[in-house]
């Protein structure tokens, strides 16, 4: 994108052109890909023309003109937001999120909002009510989920960014599984006004870009207070471009043991550890942790998300807005028939598993616990932080799985996130790097820092990024990036 | 911990969700098998550990009860699929 922005401000190209070839490639290649729900071509060539206005008068900033595209989960005023489900297929924002307000400030143009697993629930994108999404790389294989599409589009060149949401691995899986720079910031680093929620405590706003150069500008962009979301951090958002080249020599890596187990593939592992030898050639230390509870991380998550999302989702009654069905008897008859003719499986597993842990009886054994457990989990981070500056590891157990393999296993899919969770439940920011090639698939390197250590995670991604070149590579089939 | 369609029916009434009689089995198979997963947490000691709620070292920011936003219920409603005179209509409740 730097390069883009300095094409336009140079008058070599302009918004409109870059916005114009962006719907040109969705129009030729999504068809095979399905990244897209919703194309918004007239709204993105008024923010165009808008934009080369702003670059003619001088007043352009880095990331003005540039094309992107939106999670279909995040509330964009006059579009469709659907969050990949039956339930809001027809529901038109009424009003922009916080992270489509302020990249709209910073002269973004949205092309369109990106497909999605339903509610944001699911590792494979093969949930949503509009089909599933395609692996550019392979497409037979999943990009990953839940942020499958915005993936997809920015791996097959349809857009130079996207946004995503991670709640249990929902950036970074899909990044590692497409090759991209995917980054999920601390808890409470974006608002989430506006973004459709599903677990509270877990959900974030984060980016999809080629590189860390990228991610930090979008994010600089996103960051920030907003007093429309009460979990949204009163922490100044430093520049991230400014510490991008900061040297890691004194830093330490901590390499916990327990992201290295018989489930990880071996062409994986390999490749993240050519890629922790690469960070010591550039000075950092590397030095062997342990997370003595990352193995209860699932298990967890599958309590805690839930039970959330059980709460989150009752607002869905066919009364205010979204899918109604047509034949009640009452009310309570209304509700039960629209929940159950508009949701998906995965979504009515999850409530009910939800509904079901938190009940009277079951609520102690299951939910209190998985809380007490989440403590264990995040102690276990802030101990190793006291030692070391990063945490890194596989993304993924495997490269992307091809579709359909393991969409009627839940717990099989479910340990797709095994080395993301433990992120979410501790609030961390976390982001993944391509570092190589498994079966000729993808391969991503995760990095975990303490509270608000995004410029640490991106400046050493960004020092990864200038000695080598995983990041540049894009699947044959599409040609280069845009 | 294995479910039973009962089981399955009462929490489909706690979430107001409806199973059918196809879907049942499988209903009480995927979630047995969720449970079953979560089962494993039993054997963590979490003796004297607070229970976290949430990541944030922070309380609910309270401001002074002052009107700051504006009545905009007709833009509002235009989502909604029945709506006369400002109001959401819903089949009866009372008989």
């Amino acid at each position: 994108m730097t390069e883009l922005s300095a094409a336009l401000r140079a008058g070599e190209t302009s918004s409109r052109e870059l916005t114009e070839a962006a719907l040109g490639r969705i129009e030729q290649l999504d068809p095979q890909l399905n990244s897209f729900i919703s194309v918004t071509k007239e709204q993105a060539l008024i923010a165009a023309d808008a934009a080369d206005a702003q670059i003619a008068a001088g007043s352009a900033g880095p990331l003005t003109g540039l094309p992107m595209a939106h999670k279909d989960i995040f509330c964009a005023e006059g579009t469709q937001t659907t969050v990949g489900s039956k339930m809001l297929e027809n529901f038109v924002s009424p009003y922009d999120s916080t992270v489509v307000s302020k990249l709209k400030d910073a002269g973004m143009v949205c092309v369109g909002k990106t497909n999605m697993d339903e509610f944001a629930m699911g590792s494979s994108n093969e949930t949503s009510y509009f089909g599933p999404v395609k692996n550019p790389w392979d497409t037979e294989r999943s990009p990953g989920g839940s942020s499958g599409g915005s993936a997809a589009a920015v791996a097959a060149g349809l857009v130079p960014a996207s946004t995503g949401t991670d709640t249990g691995g929902s950036i970074r899986q899909p990044a590692a599984l497409t090759g991209l720079t995917g980054l999920k910031p601390t808890y409470g680093r974006v608002s989430r006004y506006g973004m459709v929620a599903f677990a509270s405590s877990l959900d974030q706003a984060g980016t999809f870009t080629r590189t860390a150069e990228d991610a930090a500008l979008m994010l600089g962009a996103m960051a920030g207070f907003d007093e429309r979301d009460s979990t949204c951090a009163e922490v100044a958002v430093p520049d991230y471009s400014a510490t991008l080249n900061d040297q890691l020599a004194g830093k330490t890596i901590g390499v916990p043991k327990e992201f290295f187990d018989d489930g990880l593939d071996a062409e994986s592992q390999a490749a993240v550890e050519a890629a922790i030898k690469q960070f010591e050639a550039l000075g950092a230390g590397v030095k062997e942790v342990s997370l003595p509870n990352l193995g209860m991380s699932v298990p967890v998550y599958y309590i805690v998300a839930p039970a959330e999302c059980s709460s989150n989702l009752s607002r869905f009654d066919g009364v205010r807005f979204g899918y109604r069905t047509e034949q009640a008897d009452d009310l309570a008859d209304m509700y039960t028939k629209t929940r159950s003719e508009a949701f998906g499986d995965e979504v009515k597993r999850r409530i009910m598993t939800g509904a079901y842990v938190l009940s009277a009886g079951y609520y102690d054994a299951y939910y209190l616990q998985a809380q007490k457990v989440r403590q264990l989990i995040s102690n276990d981070l802030a101990d190793c932080f006291k030692d070391v500056d990063v945490i890194m590891g596989p993304t993924t157990p495997t490269p992307a799985f091809k579709l359909g393999e393991k969409i009627d296993d839940p717990v099989q899919m479910y340990l797709n996130d095994i080395y993301t969770i433990a992120a979410n439940l501790a609030g961390l920011p976390a982001a993944s790097v391509p570092c190589g090639f498994s079966q000729d698939l993808p391969v991503g390197l995760q990095l975990v820092g303490p509270r608000f250590s995004e410029g640490l995670i991106l400046n050493f991604a960004h020092q990864y990024q200038q000695e080598t070149d995983w990041h540049n590579r894009t699947p044959d089939i599409f040609g280069g990036a845009a | 911990m294995s479910l039973s369609r009962n089981d399955i029916e009462q929490i489909g009434k706690l979430a107001r969700l409806e199973v059918t009689d196809s879907e049942m089995d499988g209903y009480v198979g995927k979630l047995s098998q969720i449970l079953e997963l979560v089962e494993q947490l039993q054997q963590v000691d979490t003796k004297d550990v607070v229970p976290m709620a949430h990541p944030l070292d922070m309380v609910q920011r309270l401001r002074v009860d002052e009107v700051t936003e504006t009545n905009e219920r007709d833009r509002l409603q235009q989502n909604a699929r029945d709506v006369e005179n400002g109001l959401y209509t819903v089949p009866k409740v009372i008989e």
